[in-house]
């Protein structure tokens, strides 16, 4: 059982919860830029939450299935249709052999995910099936799917439980909710407030690497270089020209610029549908209420597999 | 983040490699990466851990933590085939410092290096130890690939792409041997605490190792 592409969108990548346990050799976790939506993706079909999905990007392809699949879409809804018929997202649909599924551009955020019951399937690199775009690790010959590339989806009768959603998924992503990087003291207030006060606008040359903004200028009272360490997924890092940079899921594992905050968990998977274009502010919260939100993000998931959400 | 001091030396570079390598030891599963640095370890967790726990996991970490003094460094002799259309910017290089490309060969392979980690992109080795005098600064514009194995120079590091890559660092030799193993890379050729060294081979001697 495959999906054959018949036309790819503009980056169709498979991707999982990420592969973890490589940075110290350079190898950043990578995995869906929205988990979240991957999750409910692969809940609609009763696949485990980490089975891997596709994540398509801004627009997307044409998709014909070799066999009968129990497909999900989830995440930002884009235009979508099954052999000429508008396909629903956020609900699981049986799709007959030969059926073609169109998906076209995005009506809302960056990224959308394709699930289907058994998963997609492709050989693990270090345990994980996501594709490090970047390095072109992984995933499907460790780059986006091209059109004559087919996919397989794993064995259909491996799923647990569908579950149903009533609730409504939209994700406000305007405000981007941040706590302290790891040189927060090297912006002073003014700075601080310039950062969390001004608009910032994402740039076309963002990518799973990292998301550009562009706005205010912030600077930094020690310089804009530090010896290079560690950068965590969601860091936002100051380069010289002020400019601020989302370190996201394909990030560089270590860096020289100073990071004056960083996302917090729960608000990652609003950072994976930014688009260009798109106009955000970021907003201060304590360790406590991050880690509130992440919990709650959590009950919301535990929910709706007990099919209460 | 574990920070073991300010600036960069041999002294803390012993204490990162410890410690990140404990930290790799650990049978805890809610540890997601270990990033260390030249001073210092990031450590990130699980998303279904919560802070208080991880703050009480470093800092038991922290207390168990013995410096392990290295007794034996793991050599490893790279071969380096210089010039021509190996190393394009060699004579870029020769230019900025005003040496000969046989007096840059020179001191690129006296050199003692220090792998201080591996960071960056998969399998990038942060080498110390070069020679000053063969400083040169990055290319203007960068190059949108780089071939793997390349050994380069830019300001006062020198570096080996362990894959294909874009790149603006002047490319002064290639190896034929893999540094980097991705299917394996916990056993790559080239990994933190190593002390590299560079050698010079001929033109046939680089094809007889690329063919093994």
């Amino acid at each position: 059982m495959s999906i054959s592409i018949l036309r790819s969108g503009l980056q169709d990548t498979v991707q999982d919860m990420g592969r973890n346990g490589y940075a110290h050799l350079g190898i950043s976790s990578s995995g869906a830029a929205d988990d979240f939506s991957l999750r409910i993706a692969n809940l609609l079909v009763g696949n485990p939450e980490n089975a891997a999905g596709i994540e398509v990007t801004l627009v997307g392809g044409k998709y014909k299935f070799t066999a009968d699949a129990f497909i999900a879409l989830s995440g930002s809804e884009f235009q979508a249709d099954l052999n000429g018929v508008n396909f629903p997202f956020h609900r699981g649909k049986y799709v007959q052999k030969d059926e073609i599924l169109s998906i076209g551009p995005t009506q809302d955020g960056a990224r959308c995910y394709l699930a289907a019951r058994g998963g997609i399937d492709v050989t693990d690199l270090l345990s994980a099936k996501t594709t490090h775009v970047v390095s072109g690790l992984g995933g499907y010959k460790g780059r986006s799917l091209q059109k004559g590339d087919t996919v397989s989806i794993g064995d259909l009768n491996k799923g647990t439980q569908v579950i149903k959603i009533k609730a409504n998924l939209y994700i406000e992503r305007s405000i981007i909710r941040i706590n302290s990087g790891l040189q927060s003291k090297w912006f002073d207030k003014n700075s601080w407030r310039s950062f969390t006060s001004n608009t910032y606008v994402v740039s076309e040359s963002s990518s799973r690497m990292g998301i550009r903004l562009s706005g205010e200028s912030i600077s930094s009272s020690r310089g804009h270089e530090i010896i290079t360490e560690g950068i965590p997924l969601g860091a936002i890092q100051i380069p010289g020209s002020g400019q601020p940079i989302i370190s996201f899921v394909e990030h560089q594992t270590t860096g020289g610029y100073p990071k004056i905050a960083n996302v917090i968990t729960s608000d990652l998977c609003k950072v994976g549908q930014l688009k260009p274009g798109d106009q955000i502010k970021f907003q201060y919260v304590s360790l406590e209420e991050a880690q509130t939100l992440k919990f709650k993000q959590e009950e919301f998931i535990k929910n709706l597999k007990n099919n209460h959400a | 983040m574990v920070k073991f001091g300010d600036d960069i030396s041999e002294d803390l570079h012993q204490q990162v490699f410890s410690f990140s390598n404990q930290l790799l030891q650990q049978s805890f599963n809610g540890i997601k990466n270990v990033h260390p640095g030249y001073n210092s370890v990031l450590v990130t967790f699980d998303k279904n851990i919560s802070s208080d726990t991880v703050l009480e996991k470093v800092q038991q970490y922290w207390g168990e933590f013995q410096e392990q003094k290295q007794e034996k460094y793991n050599r490893v002799e790279i071969p380096v085939l210089y010039g021509a259309k190996y190393g394009p910017d060699l004579d870029r290089v020769c230019e900025y410092t005003g040496l000969s490309s046989d007096e840059v060969i020179k001191r690129h392979t006296a050199g003692n290096y220090l792998v201080y980690f591996i960071g960056f992109s998969p399998g990038f080795p942060y080498i110390g130890g070069m020679d000053e005098t063969l400083a040169t600064p990055r290319l203007d514009t960068p190059r949108k690939k780089v071939p793997l194995g390349s050994v380069a120079v830019a300001n006062n590091q020198t570096g080996i792409y362990p894959i294909e890559s874009p790149g603006g660092w002047n490319l002064i030799g290639r190896t034929p041997l893999p540094i980097f193993n991705i299917n394996d890379p916990e056993n790559s050729l080239v990994d933190i605490g190593d002390k590299l060294h560079f050698c010079s081979i001929s033109q046939d001697e680089f094809y007889q190792m690329k063919g093994k």
